[in-house]
């Protein structure tokens, strides 16, 4: 029996996951907030049949500390919005997924809603959205409006302790990601009817109101706006302890670990199942897909990814620190490694090029070659969505009554 | 043929939108497209960018309109989020401005700062921001903030929420983002870093978005009530207004540009552009036809009753839309029609005047709400809409105007095609666009970086 083809995503950052990536030779630092660099950068990405590319977000400058801003401006700092960023390449493309960060803890689930199905219909039903709490509590004074946990030095050496104290968030983004998607049902697919006998454009009894009550925030709806091709674009987190294990389970379609070997993603996706258990999801009818990611460095020559991860590592002042496995080597060997990994049970993997564009270039032209000829990878996309990518079924608005 | 340049007359700007709600879409008509996908956005942005138009407009409603407690089905209702569908039109554009209107009650000024620096970076300067209020608490409903504000207050809250925009957008100099490798200097030091203490927001920190390349987007202003005139003549460089005959027009345009000089601001730092419909064919008894084609397929006998029950605070489906008005009285408190800007005010008064004039004019229910619906601005050949579009701008009722076309997405096609040359052979309006950024087809300046004073770390 054949496994199925990996799925395959790339974490688009600024000029690449490595800090001093932006000093690289072929990098293009002053184009980071342009949109022909974006465009670029996923164009490059659709020719490699990627499933998705991602956007990386948040509503505070970067920093080298998890948890507080730093003062470096030796790194790059400022970022765009990633929402605004999928749309803007969006026409430019056509089959590529195209997957924002929206922040959920200081914005409007009604404003996420509505801008993922307005890039869903930009993209003609390839919009996923990545949910994302707000970790800094200075990201709350950015707002004015309320407080959020303070993290400590202390425990943002646990991610396990990170994911305990930030509890109240995820539980409200939990919240949020219901509200998002009870108003992309809120439309049932064909609610508008155009009825010139009658004069009515719509179907009144196809549109409903959610009267979402939670312990945050009510949300009436209905939406402003009709159910979005997908019906639901996919929802995809990140996760690095229970906590975020079990939001992924009650509200992703997705989910992305950071495991350092293939024993590691095994156990990683044993507490996964826990917490699919202890939320009571029944995966048959709702999937969860399970991708891993590696930070990578990609170059055919032996040894050359490793210097040039050196070189790097020099200029930033210290070696590249991440949550995720760091791999340096030739697209031979990254394939070894995620075949190898998939074993315990990945349906995926979301790469994060340490360097742009070298290492989207290395993916796409040196791993994905690789992994067709291994029969591992699609050559060429049959589908048009990215839940077609993903083989995840369109699901029915749950307002549709039976009849 | 003389240039713009040479004719000494006043030069139009012209702005589309895409309809959306009230009844001004035909959408019974066979050459009516969605009102949701991409491709209808794309088409009549590009016509209009064909057109030379200074902007592409998008209005925002953020909750679907209720009718005695019904959703209100006879609307047009359903439309896409207006910054990241700006953002998407921004890759089959280049030129033309790119307006979203976002809401300043239910939204907070560090994440619309930061989403109209992004959609301007990534238009290449071309972002305009519609500063709208709300009035109801019914669309609060769907906010985490719920609720609303007093009308005393939503505009000290809007202005408030626009200076905190634009000190955001200061917070960044021309030149922060320096990306200079060989040196390892990304940043300037401090870029970003902001505070402020106000009435409606208490915000600090670093703002993430580098300065947008107009320096601030262009900011546009839709209210008409008297603080909502003043706010548009201290911060606005574009007003939107409903006032398209020229009469009324007028008397708008004086007055607004009238209050300019108490901020320090000349009469040309602030463009007023009506909404405006165009009904254009071979002749124009040809097109007074089919204007009234399209006024009597945009108020169908449903949406006369419903006009009325709004106005009445009363159920009226009884009625015969093309008899005689109710005899009864309106409701006292009743709303019918709710998220409706309309009829928020002298529900009374309004009864009245309607009931006057449909006596003097023997109208029926229908053909009154026609005539009080406005009907069509420019009906004509193309000449005679060049002509009436140029003397209402050279005679002081407008500065140009938002063109909202009855059909999606072509109805713009026959405008760009037959009556913008003629205003160009007129020299009063562009032949090509003279500048990328939407300040330049404005005239207006780019607003200039604060002086890039030492930042301190605190
Ligand atoms: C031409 C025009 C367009 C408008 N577009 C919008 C809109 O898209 N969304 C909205 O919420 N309000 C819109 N408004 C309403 C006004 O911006 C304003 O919020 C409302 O009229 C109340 O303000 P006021 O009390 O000053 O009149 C529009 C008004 C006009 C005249």
């Amino acid at each position: 029996m054949t496994a199925p083809p990996l799925h395959l995503a790339v974490a688009l950052d600024a000029a690449g996951w490595h800090p001093a990536a932006w000093r690289a030779e072929d990098a293009r630092p002053a184009d980071l907030f342009r949109a022909e660099y974006w465009a670029d950068l996923v164009t490059e990405a659709e020719r490699g049949l990627l499933d998705f590319v991602t956007f990386e977000d948040a509503l505070g400058v970067q920093s080298a500390a998890f948890h507080r801003p730093d003062d470096r401006v030796d790194q790059v700092r400022g970022s765009l919005d990633a929402v605004l960023l999928a749309a803007r390449v969006a026409p430019l493309t056509t089959h590529i997924g195209l997957v924002p960060t929206a922040n959920l803890t200081h914005t409007e689930p009604f404003h996420v809603s509505t801008g993922l199905a307005t890039l869903d219909y930009a993209s003609t039903g390839r919009a996923g959205l990545r949910p994302q709490i707000a970790s800094r509590a200075a990201d709350a004074d950015h707002f004015g409006r309320r407080t959020t946990p303070r993290l400590t030095d202390e425990d943002v050496r646990d991610p396990e302790r990170i994911g305990r104290r930030l509890s109240p968030l995820f539980d409200e983004a939990a919240d949020a990601v219901e509200v998002v998607r009870r108003l992309w049902d809120s439309w049932e697919d064909d609610a508008e009817i155009r009825d010139a006998a009658t004069g009515r454009f719509i179907d009144r009894d196809k549109i409903h109101h959610i009267d979402f009550e939670g312990e945050h925030f009510s949300v009436r709806g209905p939406a402003i706006i009709p159910r979005p091709p997908q019906g639901q674009p996919p929802v995809m987190s990140l996760a690095h302890a229970s906590v975020p294990y079990e939001f992924a389970a009650r509200a992703a379609d997705a989910v992305w670990i950071t495991p350092h070997d293939r024993a590691g993603a095994e156990a990683v996706l044993a507490q996964v199942d826990t917490a699919v258990r202890r939320t009571g999801r029944d995966t048959r009818a709702r999937p969860l897909l399970r991708f891993a990611e590696v930070l990578v460095f990609l170059d055919a020559e032996p040894g050359a990814a490793a210097r040039r991860k050196a070189r790097l590592d020099d200029l930033d002042g210290a070696p590249l620190a991440s949550d995720a496995e760091v791999f340096t080597g030739t697209p031979g060997e990254l394939a070894d490694l995620l075949l190898d990994w998939r074993e315990a049970g990945l349906d995926g993997f979301r790469l994060r090029p340490g360097a742009l564009p070298h290492d989207l270039v290395g993916i796409t032209r040196g791993l994905v070659p690789e992994l067709q000829r291994r029969g591992a990878f699609r050559t060429a996309y049959d589908a048009t969505t990215l839940r077609g990518h993903l083989r995840l079924p369109r699901p029915g608005s749950r307002y549709a009554r039976a009849s | 043929m003389s240039g713009p340049e040479t004719t000494g007359r006043k030069q139009i700007h012209l702005a589309a939108q895409l309809p959306g709600i009230h009844n001004v879409t035909v959408w019974s008509d066979p050459r009516s497209r969605s009102q949701i996908a991409f491709e209808s956005f794309r088409h009549l942005a590009r016509t209009a960018e064909r057109g030379r138009f200074d902007f592409f407009f998008l209005a925002e409603g953020l909750r679907l309109r209720e009718h005695k407690g019904q959703l209100y089905d006879l609307d047009v209702v359903g439309r896409p989020e207006n910054l990241t569908q700006l953002s998407a039109l921004a890759a089959v554009t280049t030129r033309l401005g790119l307006a979203a209107t976002v809401n300043a009650t239910f939204n907070e000024p560090y994440e619309v700062a930061r989403r109209l620096a992004t959609l301007d970076h990534l238009s290449g300067g071309r972002a305009a921001w519609n500063v709208v209020t709300s009035f109801d608490a019914f669309t609060g409903e769907n906010f985490r903030r719920g609720g609303f504000l007093a009308e005393s207050d939503r505009y000290a809250r809007a202005a408030e929420f626009l200076a905190t925009a634009r000190e955001l957008w200061d917070s960044w100099a021309e030149g922060d983002v320096r990306a200079d490798a060989a040196a390892g200097a990304f940043v300037r030091p401090g870029a970003g870093r902001f505070a402020h203490h106000g009435e409606h927001f208490a915000v600090s920190g670093r703002f993430t978005t580098p300065r947008p390349p107009q320096g601030h987007p262009v900011v546009i202003q839709a209210g008409e009530s008297g603080p909502g005139r003043e706010f548009a003549a201290a911060e606005a460089d574009v007003v939107f207004s409903k006032y398209n005959r020229l009469d009324q027009a007028r008397a708008f345009y004086r007055d607004v540009k009238s209050r300019l000089a108490r901020y320090g601001r000349t009469p040309d730092q602030l463009k007023i552009l009506p909404t405006a419909t165009v009904v254009v064919a071979d002749s124009d008894a040809e097109a007074a036809a089919y204007a009234d084609e399209i006024t009597r397929a945009q108020v169908s006998p449903q949406t006369a009753i419903a006009h009325l029950e709004a106005v009445w605070g009363r159920d009226l489906s009884g009625y015969d839309p093309d008899g005689p008005l109710p005899d009864i009285d309106p409701a006292p408190d009743a709303q019918m029609l709710k998220g409706h800007s309309l009829f928020r005010r002298d529900r009374d008064e309004i009864a009245r005047g309607w009931r006057a004039l449909a006596e003097e004019r023997q109208l029926s229910i229908r053909d009154l709400v026609i005539e009080v619906s406005g009907g069509q601005t420019f009906v004509g050949a193309p000449g005679t809409v060049a002509d009436a579009i140029d003397h209402f701008v050279q005679t002081g009722g407008a500065d140009g105007f938002v063109l909202v076309p009855h059909l999606t997405p072509g109805g713009l096609d026959d405008f760009v095609d037959r009556v913008v040359p003629l205003l160009q052979e007129k020299g009063v309006f562009r032949r090509d666009y003279t500048g990328p950024t939407l300040r330049d087809h404005l005239g207006l300046r780019h607003e200039p970086a604060p002086a890039p004073v030492p930042k301190e770390t605190p």
